[in-house]
C-alpha cells in the first residue's frame, strides 16, 4: 500500500499531479513553502506530501545538498558513529514524495505578499509558509567570540564541518592538556547535548590522553540529566571532568581565540581546545521576518504551531517558544506532524485530530551506556504543556543501559527515515 | 522462618482467592532487580535438596498436586527439578526473581531478550500475567502457548514451580490477583474495530521511532501485526505490565478506541 502510494507520488512529481483534486475544482494546487530541511522542515515536507496525496504542492528550501544531523553528532566526536552516518540527502523526498527541493538560502519573507525571497534573487509565493530555521547564535553573547572565531574555538552546535573540526582538535590535544567548554545559558538546542559531548570527549581522552583535564564553564546552576551524567563521569571518567558554575567562577568575561584564553572574573584559563557554545535564538530568517519575541524566539499557537504574529506562517522546532517542549529533533519532528495535519485541514479540508506531542532524548555516557529522558505533551490555550514524563535512573544495570543505547541507534534510523523517507 | 509461614499462607490465600477489590500497579515490581539471593550456576545442586520436599511451601499439598498435573502442559518444552536441562525452552529451576532471557545456553526470541534487557523479571505477578497469555508481556515470544485462562490453575501451577527454588518461602508473594477482574488479554472475544484513518494520524507518534518499513534494528517492528496482538501489547504497556518507560508513557494516554485505531492501521502496513 505504501509502495503504491509512493509510486503515485513519484509519478505526481513527474507531472501527473495535474490530475489531483484541486485541479478538478478548477484551481491550482495550494502551495506550502518550507524553509529549513532539518528535523522539523523535512518531516513537515514528507508528511504534507505523503498525506495530501499530491493535493498540496510542497516546496522545501534548504541550502545544503547534504544534511548532517546535529543529533548523534556527539557520537561522531566520541568515535561511536562515523561522520558519514550523519549525512543525508533530499533525493528521496524529491523522487518518491514529489517534494520540490530548492537548494538556496531563504534570505527573507515578504509577509504582505506571501513571498519567500531567495539569495539567488528569486522569490517563491506561498499559501502557507513553514519556518523551521533552527537556531542562530546571539551576536556578542561572549565577548571575543564571533563566527570568524569558530575555527579556533568551534561551537560544533550545527553539525558537519564544525563537528569534524572539534573532533580533530580533541584528538590532537597535547598530553595532559585542557579541554574547556563554555556552556550555553537556557534555553538552547538539545538540553543534554553539551553534557553528552563532555562524556564523549572524556571517552576519547581517557583512551588517548588520560591525564587531560576537562572543564565545563557553565552559567547554569543545573542541567538536563545532571544526576545521570555526574554519576556516569564519576564512574567512568573519575577525576577528569570539572563542572564549574558562574557562582564559583564569576562567569566567563571574554575569550581570546588567538591566545586560547578564557578570561574569568579572577582567573584566566588557557585551553588547548575550547568549545564555545554561545547563547542562542531563533534562526535569522525568523528574526528578519519579525516573528520573534523580545528574547529572540518565535511564540506559536500550540494547537497548530502557527506563529502568533502571522497566521499564514507555522514555526517548528528549536526556533519556537512553545511552552514545555525542549529544543530537540524529536520535538521538531513531533511538532511538524501536528503542523502538517493543521495545514492540510486548512488547505484541503482533510480531517483534523486533536494534536498530541511527545519527546525523548537519548544520551550516551560511555560505551554501551545509554540513558534517556522523555515526556508527552498536549496543546493547551497558552502553551504546549507537559502531561507525563520519565527519566533513566542511576543504578540501572549494564544490560538495560546497553539496551537503551541500542534503542537510541534504532531511534536514529527511525527518525531519519521519518524525515527523509 | 518457619514461624512466619502460617501468616504468609493466610496472606497468600487472601491474595489469591478473595475477590480483589483494588487494582495494583506493578510496574515497580517488574523492574525490581534480583535480590542478593543465590548465584546462578551453583544452584542446581541445592535445588535437589528442596525439590519435591514441599517443606517450605505456602500452598496446600492438594494445590501442589494440581500444579504438578497442570505442568504437563509445559513439559514438552520445559524441564524442572533435578538435572533439569534447557530444552525447546529454558529450564525452570530458580525461575523466581530471574531476569527474562538470562539462562545461558537457552534459546530465546529477540523479543524475549529485549524484554529481559528492558528489566522484565519473573515474579509471581509477571508469571501470572505471562502464563495467562504469553503475548501479554512479550509479543514476539517463541513460546507458542495459548495461555492458561483460569486463575486458580495459574496459581497452582506457580505454587508448584516455586518449589523448585532454593528457598521458596522467600519468594515475594503476588501483589494481587491482577488478572481476575482486569485481564489485559483478549482471549477469543472481539476487539474494537478501529478507525484506520485515525490510526494513520496517531501512527505519526509511533514512527518517530518505529520504522514504517518494518526495519527492527534497536527498536522493534510494529507493522503487519495481527490486531489482537497489537491491542494486547499496548494495553500491557498502559497498565505498566511491560517495563518500558517510553512505551508506558505513550500507551497511557491512548484510549481503547485509539489503540484499536492504531491496530487497524498497522495491520496492513508491510
Amino acid at each position: 500500500m505504501t509502495l503504491n502510494r509512493r509510486r503515485f507520488l513519484g509519478t505526481a512529481a513527474a507531472g501527473a499531479a495535474l490530475l489531483s483534486a484541486p485541479v478538478a475544482l478548477g484551481k491550482t494546487r495550494p502551495r506550502v513553502v518550507i524553509v529549513g530541511g532539518g528535523a522539523g522542515g523535512a518531516t513537515a515536507a514528507r508528511y504534507l506530501a505523503k498525506d495530501s496525496k499530491g493535493a498540496i504542492e510542497v516546496v522545501l528550501i534548504e541550502p545544503s545538498r547534504t544534511y548532517y544531523t546535529c543529533f548523534f553528532s556527539n557520537l561522531a566526536i566520541g568515535g561511536f558513529q562515523p561522520m558519514s552516518r550523519l549525512a543525508h540527502s533530499y533525493g528521496t523526498l524529491a523522487s518518491e514524495y514529489g517534494v520540490t527541493v530548492v537548494h538556496d538560502w531563504a534570505s527573507g519573507v515578504d509577509r504582505e505578499k506571501k513571498n519567500v525571497l531567495l539569495a539567488s534573487g528569486d522569490s517563491i509565493s506561498y499559501d502557507r509558509l513553514v519556518l523551521s530555521p533552527g537556531i542562530d547564535f546571539v551576536k556578542g553573547a561572549i565577548e571575543g567570540w564571533d563566527v570568524t572565531a569558530q575555527t579556533k574555538m568551534p561551537h560544533a552546535y550545527k553539525a558537519g564541518t564544525q563537528t569534524q573540526l572539534l573532533k580533530a582538535q580533541i584528538e590532537a590535544m597535547p598530553e595532559g592538556g585542557t579541554f574547556a567548554m563554555v556552556a550555553p545559558p537556557n534555553p538552547y538546542r538539545c538540553p543534554p547535548g553539551p553534557y553528552e559531548r563532555i562524556s564523549m570527549v572524556a571517552h576519547v581522552l581517557k583512551e588517548r590522553n588520560p591525564t587531560a583535564k576537562i572543564l565545563i564553564l557553565d552559567p547554569k546552576e543545573k542541567f538536563s540529566k545532571q544526576g545521570l551524567f555526574m554519576q556516569g563521569w564519576e564512574t567512568h571518567y573519575s577525576g577528569m571532568v570539572e563542572w564549574l558554575t558562574d557562582e564559583f567562577t564569576g562567569g566567563v568575561q571574554r575569550v581570546d581565540p588567538n591566545t586560547m584564553e578564557i578570561v574569568m572574573e579572577d582567573e584566566i584559563i588557557k585551553a588547548d581546545v575550547c568549545n564555545v557554545i554561545p547563547a542562542q535564538q531563533a534562526g535569522s530568517i525568523a528574526q528578519q521576518a519579525e516573528l520573534t519575541n523580545e528574547i529572540g524566539w518565535c511564540p506559536i499557537i500550540p494547537e497548530t504551531l502557527q506563529s502568533q504574529m502571522d497566521e499564514n506562517i507555522h514555526v517548528l522546532g528549536d526556533a519556537t517558544q512553545n511552552g514545555d517542549m525542549p529544543k530537540s529533533a524529536y520535538s521538531a519532528n513531533s511538532q511538524a506532524k501536528v503542523a502538517a495535519m493543521a495545514i492540510r485541514a486548512a488547505l484541503t479540508g482533510s480531517r483534523a485530530f486533536k494534536p498530541r506531542f511527545s519527546n525523548t532524548c537519548w544520551s550516551l555516557i560511555s560505551t554501551d551506556n545509554g540513558v534517556k529522558v522523555g515526556a508527552s505533551y498536549v496543546a493547551t490555550e497558552e502553551k504546549i504543556a507537559k502531561v507525563d514524563g520519565f527519566i533513566s535512573q542511576n543504578g540501572e544495570d549494564d544490560a538495560l543501559r546497553k539496551q537503551t543505547y541500542e534503542e537510541s541507534i534504532g531511534w536514529y534510523e527511525g527518525m531519519v527515515s521519518d524525515m527523509f523517507g | 522462618m518457619r514461624a512466619a509461614i502460617p501468616a504468609l499462607m493466610k496472606q497468600f490465600a487472601a491474595t489469591l482467592h478473595v475477590a480483589n477489590c483494588f487494582s495494583v500497579s506493578i510496574g515497580h515490581l517488574l523492574l525490581r532487580k534480583p535480590s542478593a539471593g543465590f548465584v546462578r550456576g551453583s544452584v542446581l545442586g541445592l535445588v535437589s535438596l528442596s525439590f519435591l520436599s514441599g517443606a517450605d511451601s505456602v500452598a496446600s499439598a492438594q494445590d501442589l498436586k494440581r500444579g504438578e498435573r497442570l505442568f504437563n502442559a509445559c513439559i514438552r518444552c520445559h524441564d524442572v527439578g533435578k538435572d533439569a536441562r534447557n530444552r525447546i525452552g529454558p529450564h525452570l529451576n530458580n525461575l523466581f526473581d530471574r531476569r527474562a532471557a538470562s539462562i545461558e545456553g537457552a534459546k530465546y526470541s529477540k523479543a524475549m531478550k529485549r524484554a529481559g534487557a528492558d528489566g522484565l523479571h519473573w515474579t509471581l505477578d509477571t508469571l501470572n500475567i505471562y502464563i495467562e497469555n504469553p503475548k501479554n508481556l512479550v509479543s514476539g515470544t517463541r513460546m507458542s502457548y495459548r495461555g492458561m485462562r483460569k486463575e486458580k490453575d495459574r496459581s497452582d501451577l506457580l505454587a508448584y514451580l516455586r518449589e523448585f527454588s532454593v528457598s521458596p518461602a522467600n519468594i515475594p508473594e503476588a501483589s494481587a490477583s491482577l488478572l481476575q477482574q482486569d485481564a489485559p488479554s483478549l482471549h477469543e472475544e472481539a476487539y474494537l474495530e478501529g478507525d484506520a484513518e485515525y490510526g494513520e494520524y496517531l501512527s505519526a507518534e509511533c514512527t518517530s521511532c518505529h520504522q514504517s518499513s518494518g526495519e527492527d534494528k534497536g527498536i522493534p517492528s510494529i507493522t503487519g501485526w495481527p490486531q489482537p496482538d497489537f491491542v494486547i501489547a499496548l494495553r500491557a504497556y498502559k497498565k505498566e505490565h511491560r517495563p518500558h518507560p517510553v512505551m508506558q508513557m505513550i500507551a497511557k494516554r491512548l484510549s481503547e478506541e485509539e489503540i484499536a485505531a492504531l491496530a487497524a492501521y498497522f495491520k496492513d502496513l508491510n
